[in-house]
């Protein structure tokens, strides 16, 4: 369904959707954050319902004298005006925040550039490499096809290791990278730490065990209790000593079913007798003693293996993924400013009242109003307590 | 003295605390909403020092791994995230009724998970993809961002119900803080978990990257991540553009939590690489 064009297509038209409605409204709020004298009009904060006011028994030159080094510190801009009767300070501070939202628009455009570039200069395939093999190219999944490496991927090893309980604990793969016939790098891999080599991401993804090269096969004779031990290779006809006849190993087994219980990894070999009657064998290689259940003068089993393993590994390569990462940076940036942070404006209002001054504290921000009031309420507790202590 | 037992008792003084609070909405005695208080902030450090205990414990077990791996981990770290975020609300805007309609929640979120029988309280060994500092930075933020909508949730409940009473007359309502705030409230907890949520996808995309080489896979946690994440960006654009709010922003929010349960449980039924949720 995600690789479905109507699928894309809404992804598109989501796209298109964000940067028409971003542009539309990004003339409107650049008008108000270009500004370079931001304008004030008295009149407006004195309408505002939640103004506080005093009264304080300095003088307004006083005051302000006081007042402006204090507002200048929680305030990046103060503009102090003459009034009638006395001085205005306006300050405001954070205008800039008000593009915080089309910071979070570009993120997401952001993304999903990062994801058309991946999916066209990009790929995502796998490969299994059995243990000791190099191999230098990969299948690719949506459409299948295969894709050359300029360079060999060698697994010298892999390895799993379980906990008691039978979990898997680690699946570990060690990689050696192989250019023009020589190693040029080796690493260890594991689920969560990759191998990174000229811009493709070599991930372990899975593991399967490969039917062992060789193995020791044990013949015991029912009769004379005697064990001979022969090597034997799939395909290749073995004569059986003592009793005479032919052994063969026929086929390699991933799990093996026995009255449907799984058993394991087995070889199927065929026993021909003497009388050249022959039968399957079933050679578990988890239980050895499995084979005595089987009849005649000779019964045979492994005795030793080399287990062999390939390693699943999945290789990518994603050259959007730091467009995507810039994106992902950009959108907690953005929602951080967009949400908690807001232009926010202060004006002191300080008037003559005969020896004595009133003072209004105002403010307004374009977000966030609730925690604007409290503020105000703030400065304005510190403002009053100035005449018995100094503003900090 | 184990964290299993710890958090037992964590499970009884949240279930305590969510009865003294409602006890405190009914009967308005200013006694039992301090006690309430008390107990909550008590359950929360319980609640903390079970966590502690057990990623000690796992130390101890040789399979050493922050706490926060399994469904039973991730609810136990909800429930103490939602406290904590309630316990700062009240004492920001100085209203215990809240706490009726938020502890019960953490309460409901420990109980699931202490008594449920398919929930296993075990200890479990990581399995090779959850091995990452990632597993920390993606479970935690996520965790942050749900219990801000689950008290979002709450608070939506509580504007529906006030705003029904416009002229005053129910004594029960009286004491909720008015609509104007609870409207505020409820968008403020809302911003507060959508940040946390970008970050949780984000962590886990970037996680996804360095394990398996994919930032993004469609996995079903992923899908309804983003659905979440969607309805509660048309909650924030709904109101900042359309100028909506009350109670069709307490609707969006009552929905959006719906989301977010079922991005957390109802996926642990569709197969995907988050399927570790299911015990």
């Amino acid at each position: 369904m995600y690789h479905s064009y109507w699928f894309q297509l809404l992804i598109v038209l989501l796209t298109l959707n964000i940067v028409v409605c971003s542009i539309d409204r990004l003339s409107t709020t650049w008008k108000i954050v270009s500004i370079k004298k931001p304008p004030f009009i008295l009149s407006r904060f004195k309408n505002n319902a939640d103004n506080e006011y005093f009264v304080d028994r300095r003088s307004a030159k006083q005051l302000r004298d006081i007042y402006e080094p204090f507002v200048s510190k929680g305030f990046g801009y103060i503009r102090t005006e003459q009034t009638d009767k006395g001085y205005c300070i306006f300050a405001e501070k954070w205008r800039w925040t008000r593009m915080g939202v089309y910071g979070v628009h570009l993120s997401i455009i952001l993304l999903l550039m990062g994801a058309l570039i991946g999916s066209f200069f990009g790929f995502d395939g796998y490969v299994n490499i059995p243990e000791g093999e190099v191999v230098n190219s990969i299948r690719i999944r949506n459409p299948e096809r295969t894709q050359s490496l300029d360079f060999g991927i060698k697994c010298e090893d892999f390895n799993v290791t379980f906990y008691d309980s039978g979990t898997p604990k680690e699946f570990r793969s060690s990689l050696t990278i192989i250019n023009n016939g020589k190693p040029v790098y080796k690493k260890d891999i594991v689920v969560n730490d990759p191998l990174r080599y000229k811009g493709i991401n070599i991930f372990q993804s899975s593991y399967g065990s490969l039917p062992p090269k060789e193995v020791t096969l044990n013949f015991t004779s029912r009769k004379t209790g005697k064990v001979y031990k022969k090597k034997a290779v799939v395909g290749q006809q073995i004569d059986i000593p003592e009793t005479g006849g032919k052994f063969v190993l026929k086929d390699y087994v991933n799990s093996y079913k026995f009255r449907g219980q799984p058993i394991g990894e087995a070889f199927i070999g065929i026993l021909t007798h003497n009388n050249g009657s022959s039968a399957e064998v079933v050679l578990s290689l988890r239980f050895p003693n499995f084979n005595r259940m089987q009849k005649g003068d000779m019964v045979v089993s492994v005795s030793e293996y080399a287990q062999r393993y390939f390693t699943g590994l999945q290789v990518t390569k994603d050259p959007g993924v730091w467009v995507v990462y810039s994106g992902f940076m950009l959108l907690i940036i953005g929602c951080y400013i967009t949400f908690f942070m807001s232009h926010q404006r202060l004006c002191i209002d300080i008037v003559k009242k005969g020896k004595k001054c009133r003072v209004m504290v105002s403010g307004t921000a374009n977000k966030n109003k609730f925690g604007m009031q409290n503020k105000i309420k703030r400065i304005s507790e510190k403002l009053i307590d100035s005449e018995h202590s100094s503003l900090t | 003295m184990n964290s299993s037992l710890v958090l037992s008792i964590t499970t009884f003084i949240y279930g305590f605390a969510a009865i003294l609070y409602i006890a405190f909405w009914i009967f308005k005695k200013p006694l039992l909403g301090r006690l309430a208080t008390w107990t909550a902030i008590i359950g929360a450090v319980c609640n903390l020092a079970g966590i502690i205990m057990r990623w000690v414990e796992s130390y101890s077990l040789g399979i050493a791994h922050a706490p926060l791996s399994n469904l039973y981990e991730s609810m136990v770290f909800f429930s103490m995230t939602i406290i904590i975020v309630y316990l700062f609300i009240e004492r920001k805007y100085k209203n215990r009724v809240i706490g009726a309609f938020t502890t019960p929640i953490a309460f409901l979120a420990m109980a699931y998970a202490s008594m449920n029988p398919n929930i296993s309280d075990r200890i479990q060994p990581l399995l090779p993809a959850l091995k990452s500092n990632w597993l920390i930075a993606h479970v935690m933020t996520c965790f942050v961002g749900y219990s801000a909508f689950a008290i979002a949730f709450g608070i939506s409940c509580m504007y529906l119900f006030k705003q029904k009473d416009t002229e005053g007359k129910s004594s029960l309502l009286a004491h909720f803080p008015n609509t104007r705030v609870l409207d505020e409230l409820n968008h403020q907890m809302i911003m507060f978990g959508f940040l946390f949520l970008t970050i949780g996808i984000i962590t886990g995309s970037v996680w996804a990257n360095s394990a398996w080489g994919r930032y993004w896979g469609w996995d079903p946690k992923e899908t309804w991540s983003l659905i979440t994440w969607f309805i509660y960006a048309t909650v924030l654009h709904a109101r900042m553009m359309r100028g909506w709010s009350g109670k069709r922003i307490a609707y969006l929010s009552i929905l959006g939590f719906i989301a977010v349960l079922f991005t957390y449980f109802g996926v642990n039924y569709l197969p995907g690489l988050h399927s570790y949720g299911t015990s």
